[in-house]
């Protein structure tokens, strides 16, 4: 048989998807990871990063962070948290093997894009607007609030987007060191010389992705207070995009 | 396990003393091993620097055509960068088996695969550069006779070279880092040394292959800022 064929018989098997340890546990326990390090980095990066764009200070390490985190090669990081003695390799609660080290790995590398794009996105809304409010009489608050966030929105949003691209990414590479989720089925399949079942999980975890861009990119435009006008704002959108996968 | 593991490793490197990468003292940093180890580090190095070479210039070859393209067709635009995003989705980790069934387990699959990621960034970078020459500078040039290849080459492209190097930068550095997932299929450079790393909780070895990627990814994109100094020799001194 050839080695398509294999593979969709092993994406066709019920019990490949149901047993235990199957796709459906292993996606169940990536998309459990992936929603707490995106919500751990985002209740922790996206307020520093707001402040930081109000305020107008900090921009050169708010922009940097991204080149930074670009550069560290995300199977390393998670390399380093395994090998060491804390947080290490061990399980963590529903998080799977090496829970604990993957949960960290993750919100570290949705921090960049989140931060980033949050800081531009409060720091590109146009200063006319922005003297307006202040001749209006608004405080710093009602500004921020009523003014600044809501037109940051739609590329605070893109970085969530990214964000979420590169946490699943991660989360997937986490296998390489034993981790957790559905990457684990693929390493495992290349480490045994069952290809089709590498190929079969890598399929799965595609799909997913894919499903989920389109999911985050439903709810980016859902919260565009104006929708014909983000286009312009994503122009500086360049320096942001492009993470480590 | 961890311990047995340490174990083993541990017996087939000790020579004379516990050296700082034994299993028993296992440092993060250690001289000696870099020392004892070194062909098999430099030879991970090149290889690394094989893979993300040939990736960003195989991404590159494939973006350009396609820039032009989605240029002279602004309804393909969209399409273009619409399924390049949406390879760029794809994890690393999946998109490489993904290609296995095409190019089986060799450096071809990583280089591809990598590449196709380097493209999506470079065909935006590409687009954006093209978009930011502005439009009096081309109008003017027509004016002088040039043609539109003439044009292309000898004023849209070096005009453009800011933004495009922009890109080209982020996809050099990024493309570094994810060599190392390449390891899956036995081709990942200093991912090799990484993952043996971990398999034998050997700490130097993963530390110094860590190091040696972002050094890497540095050192290219120091590479690529003194390159782009010299193509627009005009930028010096009016700093933008």
């Amino acid at each position: 048989m050839s080695l398509f064929e294999l593979t969709w018989q092993y994406l066709t098997t019920g019990s490949n998807w149901t047993g235990n340890g199957g796709l459906l546990d292993r996606l169940a326990e990536q998309l459990l990871l992936t929603v707490t390090a995106l919500l751990v980095a985002m209740a922790i990066g996206l307020p520093i990063a707001l402040w930081l764009g109000h305020i107008g200070r900090g921009g050169f390490l708010a922009i940097n962070i991204s080149n930074i985190g670009r550069a560290i090669p995300t199977f390393a990081l998670l390399a380093v948290l395994v090998t060491a003695d804390w947080p290490g390799s061990d399980e963590f609660g529903p998080y799977g093997r090496a829970g604990l080290a993957t949960l960290i790995a993750l919100g570290l590398f949705a921090l960049p894009p989140l931060i980033t794009n949050a800081y531009v996105a409060v720091r590109e809304v146009p200063p006319d607007i922005k003297e307006a409010a202040v001749g209006m009489g608004m405080s710093g608050a009602q500004r921020f609030w009523r003014v600044e966030l809501p037109l940051a929105l739609p590329l605070v949003m893109s970085g969530v987007r990214l964000a979420l691209v590169q946490v699943w990414a991660t989360a997937t590479i986490a296998a390489l060191v034993a981790g957790p989720g559905v990457g684990r089925i693929i390493v495992d399949g290349f480490a045994r010389n069952l290809y089709s079942q590498g190929i079969a999980a890598a399929i799965v975890v595609a799909v997913a992705a894919l499903v989920l861009e389109v999911v985050a990119a439903a709810v980016q435009r859902a919260v565009d207070p104006v929708p014909r006008a983000s286009k312009r704002v994503r122009g500086g959108a360049m320096s942001a995009a492009g993470p480590t996968l | 396990m961890t311990l047995l593991v340490a174990t083993v490793t541990g017996a087939a490197q000790e020579s004379d003393g516990p050296s700082c990468y034994s299993a028993l003292v296992n440092e993060w940093w250690c001289a000696q091993y870099v020392q004892d180890r070194q062909d098999e580090i430099v030879d991970a190095t090149v290889q690394h620097l094989q893979i993300t070479v040939a990736a960003v210039l195989f991404g590159i070859v494939i973006a350009f055509p396609l820039a032009l393209l989605a240029r002279r067709l602004p309804r393909l635009e969209s399409t273009i960068l619409g399924v390049s995003t949406g390879i760029y989705t794809i994890p690393s980790l999946a998109l490489l088996p993904l290609m296995v069934p095409f190019t089986g387990l060799s450096m071809t699959t990583v280089v591809i695969g990598l590449g196709l990621y380097a493209l999506t960034v470079l065909v935006r970078a590409m687009l954006d550069g093209f978009r930011a020459v502005p439009a009096d500078v081309v109008e003017s040039a027509t004016g002088l006779g040039y043609g539109p290849t003439r044009l292309l080459f000898k004023i849209e492209l070096p005009l453009a070279i800011p933004v495009m190097m922009a890109g080209l930068r982020v996809a050099t550095v990024s493309t570094v880092a994810l060599t190392t997932v390449g390891t899956l299929v036995a081709y990942g450079g200093l991912g090799n040394l990484i993952s043996h790393g971990v398999q034998r909780n050997f700490r130097a070895e993963l530390t110094t292959a860590a190091m040696l990627c972002v050094l890497l990814a540095l050192l290219l994109d120091v590479l690529l800022v003194l390159t782009q100094r010299l193509l627009t020799p005009w930028t010096r001194g009016v700093r933008t």
